[in-house]
């Protein structure tokens, strides 16, 4: 079976313990996180084990290369400590399960994976992605299992990723251009940390996109839109292509406006908090986030997460904000009309 | 029988009357698992002066009449048990009257849901009806007539709660009018202040009369509308749901669904949990307050809110909702039916218990549904197979599952709602005999010929 | 029987007769018989129990399966996935009828016809671009377009009009065209919707062979029911042309300025075709030239576009007058949708709807008050 691979050690001698430290929804010194760190190592009963609201980030505020979030999800796990109502588990249990109904393209060496995510059906279009379109796969069969982590289950993880990196592996694929965080990220994070073997590479949509941008650079109309980027948590598993929203929105000519909560200080969607927790958390959570939009006069609020986008959309638009998803904006910026989701 | 079709298409025109093979064969069944009974025609009236002519024609040749809305109850009431006349409503289509401030509507007895609903949404945009899942086609009047139930009725009760006013074509042939209407130009009530007399025929599936007109209540209709489904792992935690539900009197209506296909349904309950609002502010409101009301099955882990999709929402606030007939397809096979006892909520446990048992055991494809009639003071639960009509096996089968549901639903003190002719007698033989012995002294005072749609509620 | 695997498959749940709000019921047959046989699930039933020898084959079910005016109205409104082919069903039980050679006499003296003069009219050929002799409109010679005029705009009062209008508005405005006259053959449409697959492969044989050996590779039609067959019955019979209708040749037009108009003020509506809009899906170009024309107000009826409610004329209708007489035949409602928008012209674009109409007027007394004027009749005016 397949083990996290958590360092103690790096734990022991960190002297910032940013893990817990900056996290948003706990309050811990510096001292104190490291003593709950180690706690949680060990196994023993620890109050974040009942208080993570499991927003990834101390993915990606570790930056020794440990998986805190990954380990505490174990130790939950292994306690029986329920993060959302069982009903819910089970349901996103039961939608990821494979049931022999994966769409194929036309397959070829180089392929983009829609995950489980069917709106890439219908944007995943247009010269931005005629180099390969339309080789790509979309199905329970190529989706992650990632966001079990929300459930602190990775042992449906374990079962499943391995049969989805075999059905990557089956299709002789080189490089997979993943079009959604967690699925990026599965296959550059959660499978090494637990000792998985990658058949392929792995290419983020950011990256794709930049490249594809810059190769249409002449066919660019700088869009002049002030948007306010929301980052969904699955970034912080992957936080090293954080960096392409700015890079890719310079290039569309966009102003990326400055908000309090950006970067390491993004907020959450509230999705996850509402099915876990019920209003308050995911209205205090959703409200702060749009106000500060709204605040720092975004116009448009850009989407990389569907799931974000299905939490969002309708109420930023009613702040007059208005939401699109960032393949959606590209194309946009290349002179091409993509059919948007309506709010 | 010529004479008959001679006389009756003096009556309503030769076109609207036909004894022909097609529309006996139509005409003698429903989309349900009854079996069929031709009748020996079928006229297409447009006024109550037509109708009270059929009837008198039909009491002095001493042959059955049936009324008929769209056919859709699935429980055969239209069915023709001892053949006669089939007398389709649906050329009365007229809306007689809306009253928005006293929020009524008079429709005729063919008015369709669907109709009245377009007619409102586009003349009254602050009234409302309580719209049921039935297709469009549905009648107003045969809706209430069954006692059926709707988006308002977790609110207002029954569908026929919500009637107004009466008028009857009796089987003498007369005219009759219940409620307000029979002394006053206003429809605003079915009874009180008077003796109740709407009872002598909501529920009688004309055996006592035919409802030529009907007057429904209105409501007010906010200006939008959210849905929420809340999910649990167990039916045992439905009661208490829905108890805290309706404890808010924020919600519009309440649903309740559990179904093993697709995928994201299998194996959890769902509350369906509808409400509205004038302003942004409003819904927030109500939202709220309906999260906070489950908070301690949140806390618990027992239940938590899903996150609705945008298509699925779009499904759900569809009024009706055309999803509700798409179960018919789930095996690929054109039917469904359910047996859909009226019960405490109390009892939804072990209801949707036998449900699961009864599917396993009978190989059936199966939809537990309850929608919450008042606050909380009973429901519907719907035993609902989907089956193929080309597969004759799996019709036995589903006959028999229902018997076994309706049976066992009985057992549990719920009450059949539209129940089939077979359903009846199981009511009969366990209702208190003085009930039965009032049934019966109605029925014959009203009906002394026996004609109005015999074979439904007859005592023996 | 084609499709016999689906026909159990209706609930008769009655959404296919209505329209999407549900403020009308949208199916002609129904509107003009009222019996629920009459309706798309009322067909579907009976048709199941005609195989499985429950009910015969009988005048009144000959007069059900043919009176479906084929306009596709439940194929846009029923709800079940199998919605795509519910014309499809019953012009299938047609041709299961016209196989067992048992069929309403109206609907055998159309087809016998067609097989004997190549037109409903029982005219000669030589008369089918009479209409074209004092136009610009010449015979077909290697032009860009070949204008398909079809055998109601060959020999119907109205539709000779109406091929006069749209052929002289094309040729004047510098479209190469030209028409086939004499060797033009019916364009079997209306053949294969009443059931006579035999015939109709024939004619599209005869008519896809014409046109390759003339070189054919553009098509302006006038009537939609040709459009409708040439796009969607003669690929798969190896003939691929680019078929236009000749209202999005108007459209362009107008738009390329190649058609300046001046303004004509008039209040008017518009009848969507069924083979237009709702079996082809183009319900923009003719509203597109209405909108062109200063001074012009374009009322819509409340049945428009997909919820058009069908002239009563398709499936073959048109010839075999099964839905026609009587004041809930669905030309007169349909007029009477028309009268109630306050317009004064209701406009076409169709060659059948356009007779249907004309017809339906008269019957409603309503001559001083409505007129029928095709789109390209309406733009001749605007000139």
């Amino acid at each position: 079976m397949f083990a996290l691979k958590f360092d103690e050690n790096l734990c022991k001698s960190c002297t910032t313990c940013d893990c817990l430290v900056k996290c948003q929804y706990m309050n811990f010194e510096t001292n104190d996180a490291k003593v709950e760190m180690l706690k949680i190592f060990k196994g023993d009963d620890s109050s974040v084990l009942q208080d993570c609201v499991t927003c990834y980030s101390c993915e990606e505020y570790c930056k020794r290369g440990n998986h805190p979030f990954y380990l505490i999800t174990e130790r939950r796990q292994e306690k029986g400590i329920l993060t959302a109502p069982r009903a819910i588990t089970r349901q996103w249990i039961n939608i990821g399960e494979p049931r022999g109904k994966y769409e194929l393209g036309e397959i070829k060496e180089k392929i983009l994976s829609f995950g489980f995510m069917p709106q890439f059906l219908q944007s995943v279009q247009g010269k931005l992605f005629d180099d390969d379109m339309p080789s790509y796969v979309f199905g329970q069969e190529f989706f992650c299992n990632v966001v079990y982590i929300h459930f602190a289950d990775t042992s449906i993880i374990k079962q499943r990723l391995p049969m989805v990196i075999d059905n990557f592996k089956k299709l002789r694929v080189k490089e997979v251009v993943f079009m959604h965080d967690e699925c990026y990220a599965a296959f550059t994070s959660l499978a090494p940390a637990y000792g998985m073997e990658i058949p392929f590479k792995s290419v983020h949509y950011f990256e794709y996109l930049y490249e594809r941008l810059q190769e249409l650079r002449d066919e660019i109309r700088p869009l002049n839109y002030r948007v306010a980027y929301q980052r969904p948590c699955s970034n912080r598993l992957c936080a090293d292509t954080h960096h392409f929203v700015e890079d890719i929105m310079k290039l569309i000519g966009i102003d990326l406006v400055q908000r309090t909560y950006e970067g390491e200080n993004a907020l959450c969607c509230g999705s996850i908090f509402r099915a876990m927790y019920g209003y308050e958390l995911a209205n205090d959570v959703q409200t702060r986030n749009i106000d500060d939009m709204e605040e720092n006069g975004a116009e448009y609020c850009i989407f990389n997460c569907h799931g974000c986008q299905n939490a969002l959309a309708a109420k930023v638009a009613k702040r007059g904000i208005k939401p699109i998803h960032i393949v959606e904006l590209c194309r946009l910026a290349i002179g091409e009309k993509p059919d948007m989701e309506v709010a | 029988m010529s004479d008959i079709i001679r006389l009756l298409s003096e009556i309503v025109g030769p076109q609207f009357v036909s004894n022909q093979p097609e529309e006996l064969y139509f005409y003698g069944r429903d989309p349900g698992l009854m079996s069929a009974h031709k009748p020996d025609c079928v006229v297409l009236p447009k006024t109550a002066e037509e109708i009270q002519e059929i009837v008198r024609l039909a009491v002095s040749e001493k042959i059955p009449v049936v009324p008929m809305g769209a056919g859709m109850s699935l429980s055969g009431l239209v069915i023709p048990l001892q053949g006669g006349i089939v007398i389709d409503m649906k050329r009365m289509d007229r809306i007689i009257e809306v009253n928005e401030n006293a929020r009524y509507v008079i429709v005729e007895g063919g008015v369709s849901t669907g109709l009245l609903k377009a007619y409102l949404d586009r003349n009254h945009p602050r009234l409302r009806f309580s719209i049921p899942d039935s297709p469009a086609t549905a009648t107003v009047v045969a809706n209430v007539m069954i006692h059926g139930q709707g988006r308002l009725s977790q609110q207002y009760g029954f569908n026929s709660d919500m009637v107004s006013g009466l008028e009857v074509v009796l089987a003498s042939g007369d005219i009759c009018k219940i409620g307000s209407c029979s002394l006053s130009p206003d429809w605003f009530s079915k009874g009180a202040p008077l003796p109740d007399l709407s009872g002598l025929f909501l529920g009688w599936f004309g055996a006592t009369g035919i409802i030529t007109k009907a007057a429904i209540k209105l409501y007010p209709k906010k200006k939008m509308r959210d849905v929420e489904i809340f999910i649990t792992d167990s039916e045992d935690f439905i009661p208490g749901i829905i108890y805290e539900l309706t404890h808010t009197e924020m919600v519009e209506d309440i649903n309740v669904f559990a179904q093993p296909l697709p995928m994201i349904f299998k194996d959890n309950q769902h509350v369906v949990i509808y409400y509205t609002g004038d302003t942004d502010e409003e819904l927030e409101f109500k939202r709220k307050m309906i999260f906070h009301a489950l908070d301690r099955f949140i806390k618990n882990k027992d239940g938590g809110f899903m996150s609705v999709a945008s298509g699925m929402k779009e499904t759900l606030l569809e009024m009706p909702q055309r999803s509700a007939s798409t179960f018919a397809d789930v095996t690929k096979g054109g039917g469904f039916e359910y047996s859909g006892p009226i019960i405490v909520i109390e009892k939804y446990p072990q209801c949707a218990r036998k449900l699961d048992e009864l599917a396993a055991k009978y190989d059936l494809k199966y939809h537990a549904t309850a929608r919450v009639i008042g606050r909380g003071h009973c429901m519907m639960f719907a035993f609902s197979f989907t089956f193929n009509r080309a597969d004759s096996g799996m019709l036995d089968r589903t006959r028999q599952a229902l018997h076994e549901a309706g049976e066992y639903a009985l057992r549990a003190g719920g009450v059949f709602w539209k129940p089939t002719v077979d359903e009846q007698k199981m009511a009969i033989e366990k209702m208190d005999p003085h009930t039965l012995d009032l049934m019966k002294m109605i029925k014959k005072n009203l009906d002394p010929n026996g004609i109005m749609n015999p074979g439904n509620w007859e005592v023996a | 029987m084609k499709y016999e695997e689906i026909v159990h498959r209706c609930f008769r749940c009655g959404y296919c007769k209505f329209t999407s709000d549900y403020s009308d019921f949208n199916c002609p047959s129904y509107r003009k018989f009222r019996f629920d046989t009459y309706a798309p699930g009322g067909r579907m039933w009976l048709i199941r129990a005609w195989l499985n020898n429950e009910i015969k084959n009988s005048e009144r079910f000959q007069e059900i399966i043919f009176s479906c005016a084929t306009c596709a109205s439940c194929v846009e409104h029923c709800v079940f996935p199998f919605s795509d082919d519910l014309v499809n069903i019953i012009i299938a039980a047609r041709e299961e009828l016209v196989n067992q050679g048992i069929i309403p006499p109206v609907v055998r003296d159309y087809l016998k016809s067609i097989n004997i003069h190549g037109n409903p009219y029982k005219e000669p050929a030589k008369e089918r671009g009479a209409w074209a002799h004092d136009t610009p409109v010449k015979s077909y010679d290697g032009h860009e377009y070949l204008f398909y005029t079809g055998c109601v705009g060959s020999y119907d009062e109205k539709g000779k009009k109406i091929a006069k209008a749209v052929g002289t508005l094309l040729a004047k405005s510098g479209v190469s065209l030209g028409i086939l006259g004499s060797r033009e053959m019916c364009d079997g449409n209306e053949v294969r919707a009443l059931g006579e697959a035999g015939l109709f492969k024939l004619l599209a044989e005869g008519n896809i062979s014409l046109f390759k050996e003339l070189g054919v590779k553009k098509i302006i039609t006038l009537d939609p029911h040709a459009f409708n067959t040439f796009i969607r019955d003669y690929p798969e019979l190896g003939g691929e042309f680019e078929v236009y209708h000749y209202t999005q040749m108007l459209a362009s037009l107008i738009e390329s300025k190649k058609i300046p108009l001046n303004e004509y003020k008039a209040r008017v509506t518009l009848h969507d075709p069924c083979y237009l809009g709702r079996h082809n899906g183009e319900y923009e170009a003719p509203r597109k030239v209405l909108r062109a024309i200063p001074g012009l107000e374009l009322i819509e009826m409340d049945q428009n576009r997909e919820n058009a409610f069908c002239c009563g004329g398709g499936g073959g209708n048109f010839f075999t007058d099964i839905l026609g007489g009587g004041q809930d035949s669905p030309n007169r409602i349909r007029v009477r949708n028309a009268f109630d928008t306050g317009a004064g012209i209701l406009v076409v674009a169709c060659t059948q709807c356009a007779r249907m109409f004309e017809d339906a007027v008269i019957s409603e007394g309503l001559e001083d008050s409505l007129e029928v004027l095709d789109v390209a009749e309406l733009v001749l005016r605007a000139l």
